[in-house]
């Protein structure tokens, strides 16, 4: 069977504007939560975020910025970084490279501030970007017309579950013989009134405005919800023989995946992770290993009640009691489109380094917590295996397994 | 609005042109195509219209946009108001 790797990683993040000191980061365990000053805020029952540390106006020309919804800037940013890092170059079979990048909610802000020009300043002046900029597929575009991908740009919105979906298509579609390259990942950017008032009716959002830091507790037993993220990972991933024949580094190989539903509620966690644990299943049948030797789980962990202990069931049903997990969303808040490839990364680095980052703020665990976390402090673990999971409002659920090469 | 000099109406378009599509300040001059010299697609374009309609103060309509190939024909039609 065809074997897929990934040879190239890009990430800008609350911790970092690339992978490596969003990696110093995650394993020195820094919180990249703040509070959030803005007057738009102020009203909001959560008024905490993670921020990028790098804005893309550092990095984009300004033309380019105007153009793009921030969700694409950095969608644009963390690709390009993967690509240089895969040492891939405009001489590639372009017919042969695909993209798989999604977005969980696309360019809501974009939308939201378009419409008060129209209100304000009537039709004529709303931007002749707008569509381009809004539009749930516009991530992949942008990354797929940067590097003139020509197999096939897809973008799966599957919610917080996204980006991991999207690494499973990616290989998927290198499996099926459509690509030789595919460029993986999502970003998010919807720090903003609209969505954040929408999360926190829901009582989804933790409301520890006091401390920011603090705020993101997985697995905690005074957990109180997520803290909104905003961020962008991508992967680039590759057939084996296609990365050998051109000298590449291989970081991991991608050894399966799964892919479930859960049938069971629109933003509820089935409380047994029923559908979760299918698709943890499912990714350690395909990569056809034995379930001990997935050492370590990038748990979901999105510092929510509910979601956080029902993962752990599925954990120890469909793995064991063996692998150490963590919830790197303790600092880097909840990435939502961008939460399975910045995790995705983590666990890479963590099999490639030998490191497994720390669950922050892990100070008083849950009472039905028990399986092994990586609580405050990092954990030196030599790892054969290990996995991402992500799960998004809708029941969507993925699990992506990476081995060492 | 004073009346501006047609110096004055291209120096505002190089400034509009410079902020929304990045041509350089420099290369706007009369002789100069939108499209083919100065890579103004057809979205910039929308946006430059806005822009001069805000600026100077003129109504710029659909259908006479397409007559506006060149700097030095945007300017006229500024010009005459």
């Amino acid at each position: 069977m065809t074997e897929v790797v990934v040879t190239g990683l890009g990430a800008t993040t609350p911790l970092g504007g690339d992978v490596a000191s969003t990696w110093e980061g995650l394993v020195a365990g820094r919180s990249g939560v703040v509070a959030l000053t803005e007057e738009w805020a102020q009203e909001l029952p959560s008024r905490i975020a993670a921020q990028l540390v790098v804005d893309p106006s550092e990095v984009l020309p300004r033309v380019r910025l105007r153009r793009l919804d921030r969700s694409e800037q950095i969608a644009l940013i963390a690709s390009q970084q993967a690509w240089d890092d895969a040492g891939l170059s405009d001489d590639l079979d372009k017919e042969r490279l695909g993209v798989v990048f999604g977005s969980g909610i696309g360019g809501a802000l974009t939308l939201l501030e378009q419409d008060d020009i129209l209100e304000e300043k009537g039709p004529r002046r709303v931007s002749p970007f707008t569509v381009p900029m809004l539009m749930p597929n516009g991530p992949a575009a942008v990354v797929g017309l940067e590097f003139g991908a020509q197999a096939g740009v897809h973008a799966p919105t599957s919610a917080c579950a996204t980006s991991a979906e999207a690494i499973s298509w990616a290989a998927d579609m290198i499996r099926a013989g459509r690509a030789d390259v595919a460029v993986a990942g999502g970003s998010e950017a919807v720090i903003g009134g609209l969505p954040m008032a929408g999360f926190a009716s829901m009582k989804a959002m933790s409301t520890r405005n006091d401390e920011p830091e603090r705020a993101s507790r997985p697995w905690d037993a005074d957990r109180d919800g997520f803290v909104m993220g905003e961020g962008a990972g991508a992967l680039v991933l590759e057939r084996r023989e296609h990365a050998e024949a051109r000298g590449a580094r291989i970081y991991a190989v991608v050894a399966g995946s799964g892919l479930t539903s859960d049938g069971f509620d629109i933003v509820q966690p089935d409380p047994e992770c029923n559908g979760g644990g299918r698709a943890m299943r499912a990714a350690i049948r395909q990569a056809g290993i034995d379930r001990k030797d997935v050492g370590h789980v990038n748990a979901h962990a999105t510092s929510t009640p509910v979601g956080d202990m029902a993962e752990i069931k599925g954990v120890k049903r469909e793995i064991g009691e063996h692998p150490v997990l963590t919830g790197t969303k303790s600092m880097t808040g909840h990435l939502l489109g961008g939460a399975g490839a910045v995790e995705s990364i983590a666990t890479i680095m963590a099999l490639v380094e030998g490191v497994i980052p720390p669950t922050i703020n892990l100070e008083n665990p849950d009472p039905e917590l028990d399986l092994d976390v990586a609580a405050n402090e990092a954990r030196k673990v030599d790892l054969v295996a290990a996995m991402n999971t992500g799960f998004g409002f809708g029941g969507h659920n993925a699990a992506i397994l990476f081995t060492k090469p | 609005m004073a009346e501006l000099s047609r110096d004055e109406i291209r120096e505002g378009l190089a400034d509009i042109l410079e902020e929304v599509a990045g041509v350089n300040p420099d290369d706007v001059a009369d002789g100069k195509s939108f499209t083919e010299d100065l890579d103004v697609d057809s979205l910039a374009m929308v946006e430059v219209v806005v822009a001069a309609e805000e600026k100077f103060g003129v109504k710029i309509p659909d259908d006479e946009v397409a007559n506006l190939k060149t700097v030095g024909d945007a300017v006229s039609y500024i010009e005459k108001g």
